[in-house]
């Protein structure tokens, strides 16, 4: 197996992952916005609402598209570049992905039609519906898609089994009901919320600045302030169970996260500033604030948090217990029929099969991982730590603007309230200049989650580079360069399509496209 | 749980073969018609209106359309995982290629419309026309590279070791399949425009659809010849297997010969009528376009859309994926299933959702009915694309 294949296979999905992970949250969110905004129109009949809703949806359809266009790469590439991941948890992973289809994607597809060409066809009452439905469709989907998401991180609910040579569900039930997903399904839906809200508040914001389309930006901010005030608190509870289901199921993830080496006496305290050293193992320069960490992670006074160098020696018993596992597991394919299996192996299986994946670890130096030395054995069981160092900060960025989002919303909040949202001039601006920020958090998010699981694909049971599909490396570069290509020259279009959607503002205010159609009009009117 | 046993594996198994087919018919009727209405963008429509009028035809409905492919993908994941993961990975550059356009399309249709220049449309009818018809030609060269056999091996730990190319997959019998698979669709988009607009837009449809139709009939009695004439071997199961055994492609012989794909229908005549339809409803097809019967038309293409994909299966069966470089190991019906359990949860899953999904696609297209009027486009005043 080639390292490069490896390293190109996660290069290109980062690349295609964090790019379609640009437009979902708008989605996410301005889907909500947009269906709360029509709800104001239906039920008071002001039709400046109608207006707004129109409005967002033109910058919402713009994003959706991107969405769309961006999400079927992500489906295919499972089968794609990890063929081998595919075939392996196929048998639970599939189903949620199937049931996003099932559930989510037509309802959102189908409706979303509807609301840009369903105006002059339908009641209010069924626009309206219409809305919903989308808006319902895309939370939907990341319903399904973070509880297949979640099973990478947890996977619970299913088993290996030696005659497939894959794993399969055993409690789909427990799949549904992952703790892991459910804390994750509300802290990424809050964060597309908290997106899609700043992004209202910014461009309302701007406009306020410039004086134009006055009542519709007052209007759009204070839905934005209040329903972005909650989802920004939400956000930040939610991350904070994330970050305790972790202490319980992703010990590493929360060790490198905090670069926390040694284990601690509890209440851990939290390292809010440092230098992680991977190689010294250390943190330099840390500055340290008592107790904070034993309290979120564990939410008690007295449990221990391990640290890193702890669950590396953890690691390393887990891969001789794997080793031994997958041993037995030789011995019972190597049996024609169910009589001939040893009952010795059989039972072997039964108490160490849990861990065969901690063998997979070995996979990159040893092709049978009977046959490893203990220093392989020793670098494997490091290998089980995450990139320390890009973890500890994209967290620490994450929060950091998480707590601003909190400040920022609820001042907005306060200030429409008291109808004084263009008192200050200097808020109205550090609205603007925060639209960007909820990208950064979002993607500093993804790279959290998907970078603290590594080595692993699945947590525990099957390493990152054994999921590849066997492609070659030329290949692989020129899909990447595809894509490269294709995203950055789309991404400028988009942005440009974006800004000009924003300076043009709510269409009923001028409609050019009636006077350049003219002309035809008069024709298609001679003719008839 | 033994909930899932209320239906026998083996039956299960054969269930999700035949969803997998009509999973692959619904896209080949739903999303075809879109594509192949874009196929033929820039021959049907001249004047920007027209454009417009053809675009709008399908601009509200594409999208939903689109996840018939989608769910088609998450499916096959779901219910045949080793299919999923030989199929993408093997043909990694022609799938690359429909991402591509797939990625190219819903921006096309949304961007084409937020300027005014002639230049800026142009470019996007173009990418419109282009990325309609490549995944046409595509799909239909990649069925007809499923029945030449793939190249393809396992591994004892089950891994996937591909060893074909890209420009390996354009042999002439798959190439003769993506032309069967870009004209029907292309009939299919035809139809769609004689049914959804007027005049001169409709009558050009009708002409080119009468073209697609003819050559979609005499391009699969080709294909059927060829195979007939043992140009394409078959592939078929020789030793004992269990229908309910666990899914390890690995456990049985296979033997490759000619005529192995008429063996289904040799077995059972009744088939035959799959064909026969597949080649007898495009010319009615065509008579629909002509005559103006757009219901007639846009059904019969539609339906011979399905013949035509079925046929494939019927001949297939139990085979879905044949491994040419290892005939042993090809992915059959019985072997490269999910789990009993996963394809039960599935299946409730389908019979819950499915008939939703047909109600309110039914209802959106019930509201969206009629032509499409060009005045109406021209004015703006439809918000529309």
């Amino acid at each position: 197996m080639d390292l490069d294949i490896v390293d190109l296979s996660r290069l290109q999905f980062a690349i295609t992952a964090l790019y379609h992970f640009l437009f979902v949250p708008l989605t996410l969110g301005l889907s909500v916005l947009i269906a709360i905004m029509e709800t104001v129109y239906v039920m008071t009949g002001r039709t400046i609402w109608r207006d707004m809703t129109k409005f967002w949806g033109i910058l919402f359809g713009i994003n959706f598209a991107m969405g769309v266009a961006t999400g079927v790469v992500m489906e295919f590439q499972f089968g794609m570049n990890w063929s081998y991941y595919s075939h392996y948890v196929g048998d639970i992973f599939g189903a949620p992905l199937a049931i996003e289809g099932l559930m989510a994607f037509f309802l959102e597809a189908t409706f979303v039609g509807l609301f840009f060409f369903g105006w002059d066809r339908m009641t209010k009452v069924q626009h309206l519906t219409a809305t919903w439905l989308v808006a319902l469709g895309s939370n939907f989907s990341a319903l399904w898609i973070l509880i297949a998401n979640g099973w990478m991180q947890n996977p619970v609910g299913a088993a290996f089994n030696p005659q497939t040579m894959r794993m399969e569900v055993t409690d789909f039930f427990a799949v549904l009901t992952n703790p892991v997903a459910q804390a994750k399904f509300v802290h990424t839906v809050s964060a597309g919320y908290v997106t899609a809200s700043l992004f209202v508040l910014g461009v309302s914001a701007w406009y306020l600045l410039k004086g134009r389309h006055v009542p519709l930006a007052k209007r759009s901010m204070t839905v934005a302030a209040s329903f972005g005030l909650a989802a920004s608190l939400s956000v930040v509870v939610l991350g904070d169970e994330s970050g305790y289901q972790s202490s319980e199921h992703q010990k590493m993830k929360l060790a490198a996260i905090e670069a926390m080496w040694e284990t601690e006496p509890p209440p851990a305290s939290f390292t809010a500033f440092g230098f992680p050293d991977r190689e010294a193992r250390e943190t330099h320069y840390a500055v340290h604030i008592p107790w904070v960490m034993g309290l979120i992670g564990t939410r008690s006074l007295t449990q221990e948090i391990p640290g890193i160098n702890q669950l590396v020696d953890d690691a390393e018993g887990y891969i001789r217990d794997g080793i031994d596992a997958y041993d037995a597991l030789q011995a019972i394919r190597a049996a024609k029929t169910d009589a001939e299996i040893p009952a010795e192996a059989r039972q072997r299986f039964e108490d160490k099969g849990a861990r065969m994946g901690y063998a997979l670890l070995l996979m990159r130096y040893v092709d049978d991982p009977r046959h490893a030395t203990d220093e392989q054995i020793r670098q494997a069981a490091m290998d089980s730590v995450p990139p320390v160092g890009p973890l500890f900060w994209t967290f620490r960025i994450m929060v950091g603007l998480g707590v601003f989002f909190v400040l920022l919303t609820a001042t907005f909040f306060v200030l429409s309230a008291r109808h004084r949202l263009d008192a200050h001039p200097w808020l109205l601006k550090v609205a603007v200049w925060s639209i960007p920020l909820p990208w950064i958090a979002v993607e500093c998010g993804w790279i959290v989650a998907e970078v603290g699981r590594q080595p692993w694909v699945i947590e525990g049971v099957l390493p990152t580079a054994m999921a590849v599909s066997n492609l070659g490396a030329g290949t692989l570069l020129l899909t990447i360069a595809g894509f490269v290509l294709i995203y950055t020259v789309l991404f400028v279009i988009e942005m440009k399509l974006m800004l000009k959607a924003i300076r043009k503002g709510p269409p009923h205010v001028s409609e050019p496209h009636l006077s350049f159609y003219q002309p035809m009009i008069d024709k298609l009117a001679r003719t008839r | 749980m033994i909930l899932h046993e209320l239906i026998s594996y083996e039956v299960l198994r054969v269930i999700w073969w035949l969803l997998l087919g009509i999973l692959l018919v619904g896209f080949a009727v739903m999303d075809g018609f879109d594509l192949g209405a874009m196929g033929l963008l820039r021959a049907t429509a001249r004047t920007d209106v027209e454009r417009r009028v053809v675009i709008n035809t399908v601009g509200p409905i594409w999208e939903g359309n689109q996840v018939w492919l989608i769910l088609g993908g998450g499916a096959i994941f779901a219910a045949w995982p080793q299919l999923y993961a030989v199929s993408f990975s093997g043909f990694y550059l022609a799938m690359f290629a429909i991402l591509a356009a797939l990625i190219l399309r819903p921006v096309a249709f949304k961007f084409r419309s937020k300027r005014e220049e002639p230049g800026w449309r142009n470019a996007w009818d173009w990418v419109l026309c282009l990325t309609g018809l490549a995944p046409a030609l595509l799909f239909g060269v990649a069925v007809g590279n499923v029945l030449l056999g793939v190249p393809f091996r396992l591994g004892d730990d089950m891994r996937i070791w591909y060893e074909g190319s890209f420009f390996g997959l354009l042999t002439p019998f798959a190439l003769l399949c993506g032309l069967v698979s870009l004209f029907m669709l292309l009939m299919h988009g035809a139809a769609w425009l004689v049914f959804k607009t007027e005049g001169e837009v409709s009558a050009r449809a009708a002409r080119w659809g009468g073209i697609a139709a003819v050559l979609t009939s005499v391009l699969f009695v080709l294909a059927g010849v060829w195979i007939a004439l043992g140009g394409v071997p078959g592939y078929a199961i020789t030793s004992a297997i269990d229908p309910a055994g666990p899914s390890n492609p690995a456990a049985k012989t296979v033997a490759v010969t000619a005529g192995a794909w008429l063996a289904n229908f040799g077995a059972r005549p009744v088939l035959w009528l799959l064909p026969a339809l597949g080649v007898l409803l495009p010319l009615l097809s065509l008579l629909g376009m002509r005559g103006r019967r757009e219901w007639l038309a846009l059904l019969s293409s539609g339906a011979a859309i399905a013949c035509i994909i079925l046929t494939v299966g019927a001949a297939m069966f139990p085979i879905i994926l044949p491994s040419s470089l290892d005939p042993r190991v090809s992915l059959a019906v019985w072997d490269s299933s999910s789990s009993h359990m996963t394809l039960f949860i599935m299946l409730v899953c389908v019979l819950i959702f499915m008939p939703l999904i047909l109600a309110y696609t039914s209802w959106v297209y019930r509201i969206l009915r009629g032509k499409v009027d060009p005045v109406a486009i021209a004015t703006g005043e439809g918000h529309s694309y």
